[in-house]
């Protein structure tokens, strides 16, 4: 199992790393147990996210999707985050070795997790995208 | 990133060939190349090798040559063992006993029996690693025939009390099979003295190549044959031998042997000092296994907060090789089984790194180890979740 230079270079130089102290949604996803644990940050400004941080405890391919997650919703409106899907992530990285892609789809539950925090926190949640966050009922460790 | 020389730390996966090993093969492959088998001159030199080799390899481990069965690996001396052993039995019962923690070349065997309808017993270790022999005697039943439990565990280099566990084994009249993969060159062995019925061995645990292994076979054991074929290894393990590789397992079993006293006491002041090291200067850390009765050259720790693999991933960019139990390692999603067998959690197994010295290693190591080690420790520490430094006051 080799990973590309793109999640080499996210795993040794992780992008948007830390807390939002004034976060307008947070969304923390995954559980000890599978050792992987995703926390999402967003600062929330005009629908458009216009600061993003994430902590992530978990493997190299955990904190390069968490980065590079984070770095494709920055400074993107609401809408335009949510269509985030855990391809688009691995894709970005160049491809993840197939264990890890449960990794990508942890990512993209973290940002979603969060986005819906603040989608229900302002009653935004509607017929039209209340199916973009069914995808949080999925285990990202059922992939085998 | 301070150097370019790159320092491998891993030496319970893999040793270099020595060199003497591998001036002591070469003939094997050029000169004396014949099939051991043959009757000209070149096979008799090569049998004789062959038989040289097996009389070393035996002195090595207090054993007759007629003891000694040359095989692929420590896996097929597994496999062997545990799957003749079961064959052979049968007929008196298919229960059998094994440890919580023993390498997947046992486990996995004992799975594809349960398959067949043997039923298999897994004793449970102490929060140290340790099995209890009282918890061989009291899992043995009438139908019992085999009991395999390893002499040196591979993740946390424990040392089990197996002559304790032969005698039982032995007063009870059920086999014991001990897997010496890890053991083979780093600890004294005397087959006779400690009881066991079968041994297994692997050479490039002991800086000789990859591809040859051996199985003691205490005189008098019956077990069903592994590999059908010509008359090889006294009609027990078919297949043409691979004289260089045997030539290079006996070189370097005996030169381990020759230099054990003098390297298990250099290791262990390797495996100390990292020890002492990482726990005093890096917080929250702990270190998994007895903490003396292990190898000489094994170091185990978790570090709490941060994942395995990605230590590992670090460790590598800055030119160190080791290794890990945590899941993602593994390829499968669960840490590794002797670690939640000590009754760690999830997180703290899936935290651990393993360093595991060699011949190549000096004090010089252990100090860049350690310095580079927690420079990685607070980055990762800075991205998890886990770890709030407020809450924690450090």
């Amino acid at each position: 199992m080799q990973y590309s230079d793109e999640v080499m270079d996210h795993f040794m130089n992780p992008r948007n790393v830390g807390e939002i102290e004034d976060a307008d949604a947070t969304g923390l996803v995954g559980n000890a147990k599978c050792g992987d644990i995703m926390k999402v940050f967003l600062k929330i400004e005009n629908g458009i996210i216009v600061d993003v941080k994430f902590k992530t405890f978990g493997c190299g391919a955990a904190i390069a999707t968490s980065s590079m997650a984070t770095e494709m919703i920055k400074g993107k409106t609401l809408d335009k985050a949510l269509e985030l899907t855990n391809k688009a992530v691995a894709e970005a990285l160049g491809g993840l070795p197939p264990i890890k892609m449960h990794c990508s789809l942890l990512a993209e539950q973290a940002v979603k997790s969060a986005l819906k925090e603040y989608y229900e926190k302002h009653g935004l949640i509607n017929d039209d995208n209340r199916h973009l966050f069914d995808m949080l009922n999925e285990d990202a460790n059922d992939h085998a | 990133m301070h150097q370019n020389r790159r320092i491998y730390l891993d030496h319970a996966a893999t040793t270099p060939v020595r060199p003497e090993v591998l001036s002591a093969m070469m003939p094997a492959f050029t000169t004396i190349f014949g099939n051991p088998s043959s009757l000209y001159q070149s096979g008799l030199q090569a049998h004789q090798l062959v038989e040289n080799a097996r009389a070393k390899i035996a002195g090595c481990i207090g054993a007759d040559s007629t003891e000694i069965y040359f095989t692929s690996c420590g896996t097929e001396s597994d496999n062997w063992a545990i799957k003749g052993a079961a064959q052979a039995c049968q007929s008196k019962g298919r229960h059998m006993i094994t440890s919580a923690i023993e390498h997947h070349a046992v486990l996995h065997a004992f799975d594809a029996l349960t398959k067949q309808g043997f039923e298999i017993t897994k004793l449970p270790v102490d929060a140290d690693g340790l099995l209890d022999p009282e918890e061989v005697r009291s899992a043995i039943r009438d139908d019992t025939v085999l009991v395999s439990v390893m002499m040196a565990n591979n993740e946390i280099g424990v040392i089990e009390p197996i002559e304790e566990i032969a005698a039982i084994c032995r007063s009870n009249q059920v086999l014991l099979h001990t897997d010496a993969v890890q053991a083979g060159g780093a600890l004294p062995i005397d087959a006779h003295r400690m009881g066991v019925d079968m041994m297994s061995f692997s050479g490039h645990k002991l800086y000789a190549p990859k591809g040859v292994g051996a199985l003691y076979i205490r005189k008098g054991v019956r077990i069903a044959n592994f590999f059908d074929g010509g008359a090889q290894e006294r009609n027990r393990r078919g297949g043409t031998e691979n004289v260089p590789a045997i030539v290079g397992f006996a070189r370097a079993f005996e030169l381990a042997v020759q230099e054990m006293e003098e390297s298990s006491r250099q290791l262990t002041g390797l495996r100390d000092a990292l020890i002492n090291n990482i726990l005093t200067r890096i917080p929250h850390t702990r270190l998994n296994g007895h903490p003396t009765r292990r190898l000489p050259n094994n170091v185990n720790v978790s570090i709490e907060f941060i994942e395995g693999e990605s230590i590992l991933l670090m460790l590598d960019q800055l030119g160190y090789e080791c290794s890990s139990g945590s899941a993602c390692t593994s390829g499968s999603l669960d840490p590794s089984h002797v670690l939640l067998a000590l009754g760690l959690p999830h997180e703290i197994a899936h935290s651990s790194l393993r360093v595991t010295f060699g011949r190549s290693n000096t004090m010089d190591d252990v100090k860049r180890l350690v310095d580079d080690l927690e420079v990685v420790v607070r980055r990762l520490r800075e991205m998890s979740p886990l770890y709030n430094k407020n809450i924690l006051g450090v």
